[in-house]
């Protein structure tokens, strides 16, 4: 063999970034979510099922993307609102787990839902972008990732000047802080958490979109959250930049190793290796690289 | 106030007997005469729910139809009742025991390997037999040491065979194989790495070159894999997917450009469903079938006219009927009761015991004459089960996708099953060795 | 103050152990001689197998607070190590289960040791490595399926002392023996010290801490347990239920469905595990007969699992808001007011 073959390489790490782009779509949706009520929102992988499966079905009626879009928006509106007030305001101050617990149920319910409105086949769905390669010197790039990496990008730029310009960001950011100072000088928390429960429900459109053109919309799409959960981890869970960085730095080092070390395998590391490697940097950094540190005095 | 508290304390114990006395009382069906019933351990959710709901909805079309147009088998109604079992095994397991209670079964069909799996000692020692059509256990082929156990048409290592044989003629002949290379991406599971073995064999028989790359299920992602296979270059890849895995690979497989007229899918990668998520990426793949699709055929076209117009039909969406999957469903139906027929010459118009109808099975010889008669023209080939032989040597051929349907693009193409027996046999014979079972040598009269 | 009616089985006027002894007399008395094989195979066995996979995940994470979602992997780790055992050892049958007992406990050790240092959500994904990584490793080295190609191996036949227990009811007693004796062992472990140690830890470590409770000792030893009993629950939901067994039967959804069963039956419950199983194992085959019956052939097959799949969400949810001592503490009318809390104690009163 001569030499190693850095075309390959290449290629291979730039699928990886792009990839890591696609999780990280789906992590923005619990970062938002986990910054203002503390929630580890496991029903979000459903949400973007559910989400996909809406659109998909509303345009295979004949509506026309947009409007399909805005209902679809709508209802993951509501969605979000009813979720907030059924599930989350009985459960408010119990410990974090709880609330996971009870998103892990909230994932079964809204997964039935959506199956049970819609149907369970297979849907394609065609965003326009056709996926036909291109070459850069020799090395290959696919245009929907790149096409997925803008969107991604102009969202975290929406949402980052959202947080920082906006009255409803600024509140954002202080129900974060600190929910009682926040509660002390007059936010209404009911009204911020439902706010943010939509937006991760759009968070969640887009990103059920994106995956939805990816793999075709059907049962597993909700099981692209097991893929988002790592890079929360590395990201910490209440950073967005976080989510970006940490989501591609998982799908680029999971796809390195598949082809590297799953070589000597055979294959089929990528089930596992993005969990070993979080758990791995865990045990150095309790907190992830972005998240904040747990300070515990007795 | 102490009386309460005790009382209190039974209703947990009371709650659970009720709850066990439920699901117990309710098997008590009564047998009604004449009737050979079904029971259909069927999926209609969970990640295989197109295959599910095709497969099962043709077969129970044809039940219809067999009932509607007929009357039945020589008077004898066909009763069938669907237990969901979502494609998983412990789930598999209890619809067989909750089904097994009903009289007349004739004959287990559940669509999964892992099922399948998990029902080979029940139905052995039941006596009912299980049909596992284009899949199961390869050694199952060997009705010497597995009675009960029925891969009919198409056992995994006649479609590899298969498969290869159309790469052959892809290429020219046999001959041409010699220096080529074949990829094959495989599911991560026991159904994917099932032919493993046989693809290593063919290589070495005929002079190409393979790799086997693992797709970790369900198959979300394989941009790793897919950037391999281009490195590697090879001139054809073998798709051994299931469920949402063919999309994917599809999809994949156009973002790192390689040529979809050069993947070939096998059995369970060929239907509408797998192709149609992955829109343009899916066009010129070519996949291998048993059953053509299509609704031209006679028997689809009575289907048509006497079930569905009738407001009977199973399948939801209309669309659907003459894909991939319903055919095979229909063709399953066709298989099931034409051994009953069969069966039914031996021992009498009547309902028939698992025992009788597992003669039937092993005696179901359809020329493709008797398959013209049937309807089924140009829809499957023929099926010659024998006692020693539960596969009955089905004939494949190969359909293209053009982006809205699938064409034929090849004749009947036969496995090599010569190659591929003495294979099965040593498997056959070691799990017979293992499980203390008594190799047969002859065919069994049914003793009744 | 908190009542230790945290301890199970402690009943109000009748003697604590009449209520077991009864349930085991009609277990092996009654049941044998009325239950019909349906009731065995589809019923009673997966009701065993899984009341004790959930007693071991309660006593890590209902006793001890240390949230895993990796069970189903250890339940595969006891299932294969006992079939490879009994393969290539050539030890009795039930040394074999031992054994494979203590299999999974070396790799629940090594899972829970991030424990030591990772708490709530972190500690749960690192369970999920463990989830994911054995799965990988048992589909993947052929070896533990004595290379069968398919991966897929069948469970042993069952003799012990020269009896045959290979039939229905066969199987059914000897899932029976066995969670009757992990569980009078468990409830042992729970009255003692070691038992208030793992309530202490869950309750406030850093407290538990200052009090001279070995906390490092405390949870490495309740991993150690709960992957003993899960992984010897792996072994009879293979050997005596299934028959098969496959990686894949050992996936995340299983982990979840034990999860669900202990936040149903009760969390830091041992009668939870049983009350939750009997729930998530007699529910689905209830509501497929309710359905039939009231709705006929229109109750879809596909219908009827999705409308599961909501009622059990709604019901983890709805426990989770009104009873979050589960199942058992609303049928025996005790509800605790000190319920199952973590850190964040202070914040109750806004």
């Amino acid at each position: 063999m001569d030499g190693f073959d850095y075309q390959f390489f290449t290629e291979v790490l730039v699928g990886g970034l792009l990839s890591g782009v696609m999780y990280s779509l789906v992590a923005i949706g619990f970062v938002l979510i986990y910054k203002t009520s503390g929630v580890l929102n496991f029903a979000q992988g459903s949400m973007l099922l559910f989400a996909a499966l809406t659109f998909v079905s509303l345009t295979e009626h004949g509506l026309p993307f947009v409007l399909a879009f805005g209902i679809t928006f709508g209802a993951m509106v509501v969605l979000g609102i009813g979720i907030e007030r059924a599930v989350l305001r009985p459960l408010v101050n119990r410990p974090p787990i709880t609330l996971f617990m009870a998103t892990l149920g909230l994932s079964y319910i809204i997964e039935g839902a959506a199956q049970l409105l819609w149907g369970t086949q297979v849907h394609g769905l065609d965003l326009g972008i056709e996926d036909t390669p291109l070459e850069l010197s020799g090395v290959l790039i696919s245009k929907f990732d790149l096409f997925a990496a803008a969107v991604a990008a102009s969202m975290v730029a929406l949402l980052t000047l959202f947080f920082r310009y906006t009255r409803i960001g600024l509140a954002f950011r202080a129900v974060a802080d600190d929910q009682f100072a926040a509660l002390g000088i007059g936010l209404r928390l009911p009204r911020i958490w439902a706010t943010v429960w939509a937006a991760a429900g759009a968070v969640s459109l887009v990103a059920g979109l994106l995956w939805g053109a990816r793999l075709g919309v059907q049962f597993s799409l909700s099981l692209v959250v097991l893929k988002a959960l790592p890079v929360l981890v590395l990201g910490g869970f209440d950073s967005i930049q976080g989510a970006i960085v940490g989501g591609v730095l998982i799908g680029a080092t999971e796809k390195l190793a598949e082809v590297y070390i799953g070589d000597y395998f055979n294959g089929g590391i990528e089930t596992w290796f993005a969990y070993v490697a979080a758990l791995a940097f865990l045990l150095i950094r309790p907190a992830g690289l972005f998240g904040q540190r747990l300070v515990e005095r007795v | 106030m102490s009386l309460i508290k005790n009382l209190r304390a039974l209703v947990l114990p009371a709650a659970l007997t009720l709850g066990l006395a439920v699901p117990v009382l309710s098997l008590a069906t009564p047998a009604a005469a004449d009737e050979q019933y079904f029971p259909l351990q069927s999926y209609r959710v969970g990640p295989y729910a197109a295959g599910g709901t095709g497969f099962f909805g043709g077969f129970i079309d044809y039940l219809n139809l067999i009932n509607i147009r007929d009357g039945g088998v020589n008077g004898v109604k066909l009763t069938w009742d669907e237990c969901e079992t979502q494609y998983e095994v412990e789930r598999g397991v209890e619809c067989y025991e909750r089904q097994k209670a009903h009289p007349g079964a004739a004959a287990w069909n559940p669509l999964s390997v892992g099922i399948a799996y998990a029902m080979i000692d029940r139905v052995t020692a039941d006596k009912v037999p299980l049909i596992t059509i284009n899949h199961g256990r390869t050694d199952s082929t060997d009705g010497r040491v597995f009675p009960y156990v029925f891969p009919l048409l198409l056992n995994p290592y006649s479609e590899t065979s298969g498969i290869i044989n159309y790469i052959a003629s892809r290429e020219g002949g046999i001959d041409n194989l010699k220096g080529k290379k074949i990829v094959v991406l495989y599911h991560g599971s026991p159904y994917g790495k099932e032919t493993i073995p046989i693809y290593e064999l063919l290589a070495q028989k005929y002079g190409f070159q393979v790799q086997q790359i693992e797709v970790p299920h369900p198959g979300n992602e394989q941009q790793s894999q897919w950037l391999t296979i281009r490195r590697a270059k090879p001139d054809f890849v073998v798709l051994r997917g299931w469920g949402v895995m063919n999309p994917v690979a599809l999809k994949t497989a156009q973002k790192v450009g390689f040529p979809a007229d050069h993947i070939v899918g096998n059995v369970w990668s060929n239907s509408e469903e797998d192709v149609i998520p992955a829109g343009d990426a899916a066009k010129g793949y070519v996949a291998i079938t048993t059953q053509a699709s299509g609704s031209q055929h006679p028997v689809l076209q009575e289907i048509v006219k006497t079930v569905y117009d009738k407001g009977l039909g199973n399948l939801e969406d209309k669309k659907r009927i003459g894909s991939v999957y319903h055919n095979l469903g229909i063709v399953n139906g066709i298989l099931n009761v034409e051994a009953i027929r069969i069966a039914q010459e031996k021992f009498g118009h009547r309902t028939l015991s698992g025992d009788e109808v597992r003669w039937g099975f092993e005696h179901l010889k359809l020329d493709p004459a008797r398959v013209e008669a049937l309807g089924a023209k140009d829809l499957f080939h023929s099926i010659n089960v024998t006692w020693d032989n539960h596969e009955g040597n089905g004939l494949v051929t190969f359909q293209q996708w053009d982006g809205t349907k699938w064409k034929v693009v090849s004749d009947w193409i036969a496995p090599d099953w010569a190659l591929l027996r003495p294979i099965i046999e040593k498997s056959s014979a070691a799990y017979a060795a293992e499980h203390g079972i008594k190799i047969r040598t002859a065919g069994d009269d049914v003793i009744n | 103050m908190t009542e230790l009616s945290a301890l199970p089985g402690v009943a109000k006027r009748l003697p604590a152990w009449l209520g077991p002894v009864v349930i085991l007399g009609l277990a092996y008395g009654v049941v044998p001689l009325i239950g019909s094989s349906y009731l065995y195979e589809a019923i009673l066995t997966p009701f065993l197998a899984l009341s004790l996979a959930a007693l071991g995940l309660n006593i890590l994470t209902g006793y001890t607070g240390q949230v895993s979602l990796g069970t189903a992997a250890f339940m595969a780790v006891g299932a294969y190590a006992a079939y490879n055992l009994n393969l290539r050892a050539g030890l009795p049958l039930l040394l074999d289960i031992v054994l494979a007992g203590f299999a999974a406990v070396v790799v629940g050790i090594i899972f829970g040791l991030p424990s030591l240092r990772l708490r709530g959500f972190y500690l749960a994904v690192s369970t999920l490595a463990a989830q994911f990584f054995v799965q990988w490793v048992l589909t993947k080295f052929s070896w533990f399926s004595n290379d069968s190609t398919s991966g897929v191996i069948d469970a042993p036949s069952l003799h012990f002392f020269g009896y045959s227990f290979d039939n229905a009811v066969g199987r059914y007693l000897f899932a029976l023996t066995i969670v009757t004796v992990l569980t009078a062992l468990a409830v042992r472990l729970i009255r003692s010290q070691t038992g208030r140690n793992f309530i202490a830890v869950r309750d406030n470590e850093i407290a538990a801490k200052v009090i001279g409770v070995p906390v490092i000792k405390t949870k490495l030893l309740a991993f150690a347990v709960s992957s003993f009993i899960i992984g010897v629950a792996g072994v009879i939901w293979a050997f005596a239920y299934l028959r098969t067994v496959e990686p894949a039967g050992f996936n995340l959804d299983r982990s979840f469905q034990i999860l669900f069963i202990i936040i149903i039956g009760g969390l830091g419950s041992i009668r939870g595990a049983y009350v939750g199983a009997a729930l998530i194992v007699v529910f689905p085959l209830v509501l497929s007969r309710v359905g039939e019956f009231l709705l006929g052939g229109l109750f879809d097959s596909g219908v009827l699992d999705m409308s599961q799949r909501i009622v059990l969400g709604a019901l983890i949810i709805g426990f989770l808001i009104a009873e979050p001592d589960g199942l058992v503490a609303l049928l025996s009318g005790t509800t605790r007011r000190f319920r199952w809390r973590g850190r964040n104690l202070q914040s109750a009163s806004i």
